[in-house]
């Protein structure tokens, strides 16, 4: 039985397809059978950032109509063993994701997989409800900034009573804070809410804080998932919520990065 | 105000504007998840009633529903304005 893990926000832009690509790539690292699903139907991305856009032949839309079956479509990466890839479609529209269909692509995926992170779009519509309807346990990738976390709290209340797990009434998704494109030194002058702020307001367990970084974007234009760039601190930071994620304890690193950074180009230390 | 208390305040600013907003909305719309449609509606009509009495503002009537197993409880919270005193 895998685990379904969903990256949400409901704000874009705030670094889910970024995270999902990374938090695969360290659990298959770990040697979990993964596999990350694109469930942003219409605007696919996650296949540049994991570097197969060129091998894409069937897609997750395929696979639900029954156009192809689950080998046909998933991806192998070239660079970790034991990850896969499913990308979403690229010509069809999100309604084409139904709940039973992607329920039946789940489950057979279930069967062989250790885990599946799906990767849902924007949003609080279709196709972040199907993203997120059948997880286990919940990324909220949230940056700290008034509309994302506002925005991260409503995903909070439909998590609570959107997922099957609260229609079913079973215990409950299992919630985690990913705080992303945090700047300390802006956080240190007052133009940033803090970790601190953002967790007395969603008061969720926090699985790490990913600082804003140039080595995320240099990734993401070579297609490597940031978290294989293992001397980055966002990689690291990353590499740091993947062992919490498997129950690991780890202190919370870089949060003073950005201004050692700093110093140590100023000075050249 | 100094003109340096101004630099502070305005220093201090905008991360704790930014959480005291939050806090404000997201304790807001934690209270209106899952209520009834009808809830804004009710709201509003009750709002004009109690102003043909008194002047209140829209946001001193509150209305919430609490379910419980065997029944539910509306509740109905409206804030008067303080009686008016004139100190002269
Ligand atoms: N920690 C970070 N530091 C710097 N840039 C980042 C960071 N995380 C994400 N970004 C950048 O932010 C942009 C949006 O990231 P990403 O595509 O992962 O967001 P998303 O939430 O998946 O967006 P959408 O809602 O459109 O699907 C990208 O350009 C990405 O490189
Ligand atoms: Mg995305």
């Amino acid at each position: 039985m895998a685990r379904i893990i969903v990256v949400t926000s409901g704000k874009g832009g705030v670094g889910k397809t970024t995270t999902s690509a990374s938090i695969s790539t360290g659990l298959a690292q770990r040697g979990y059978k993964t596999a990350v699903i694109d469930f942003d139907v219409g605007l696919r991305n996650l296949d540049l950032i994991m570097n197969c856009e060129r091998r894409v032949v069937y897609d997750f839309v395929n696979v639900i109509q029954g156009e192809a079956t689950l080998n046909q479509a998933l991806i192998r990466d070239k660079r970790v063993e034991n990850l896969f890839i499913l990308p979403a479609s690229q010509t069809r529209d999100k309604e084409a994701l139904t709940a039973e269909g992607v329920q039946k692509v789940l489950d057979e995926m279930s069967e062989t997989f250790d885990y599946l992170v799906c990767d849902s779009p924007a949003g609080i519509e279709h196709g972040a409800l199907m993203a997120l309807y059948h997880a286990d346990e919940a990324i909220v990738v949230t940056n700290p900034e008034v509309s994302s976390v506002r925005d991260s709290d409503r995903i909070l209340g439909i998590l609570q009573s959107k997922s099957r797990r609260a229609e079913e009434g079973r215990e409950p998704v299992k919630e985690h804070l990913l705080l992303t494109r945090y700047n300390n030194e802006r956080v240190e002058r007052g133009e940033m809410l803090s970790l601190e702020d953002v967790n007395d307001i969603l008061s969720i367990s926090l699985l790490g804080v990913i600082p804003e970084s140039q080595a995320v974007l240099n990734a993401s234009n070579q297609g490597t998932p940031v978290i294989l760039e293992d001397d980055s601190e966002a990689g690291g930071a990353y590499a740091d919520a993947v062992a919490r994620l498997l129950g690991e304890e780890r202190p919370l690193r870089f949060l003073d990065g950005q201004k050692k950074g700093f110093l140590k180009r100023m000075f050249g230390g | 105000m100094s003109f340096f208390d101004y630099f502070k305040t305005k220093k201090k600013s905008s991360a704790s504007v930014a959480k005291e907003r939050l806090q404000i909305i997201v304790a807001h719309e934690r209270n209106t998840r899952d209520q009834p449609d009808y809830l804004p509606a009710l709201q509003q009509e009750l709002l004009e009633v109690i102003r043909r009495y008194v002047e209140i503002d829209d946001d001193q009537v509150q209305v919430q529903l609490d379910r419980n197993d065997s029944c539910s409880v509306l509740e109905l919270n409206v804030t008067l304005p303080e009686e008016i005193t004139d100190p002269q």
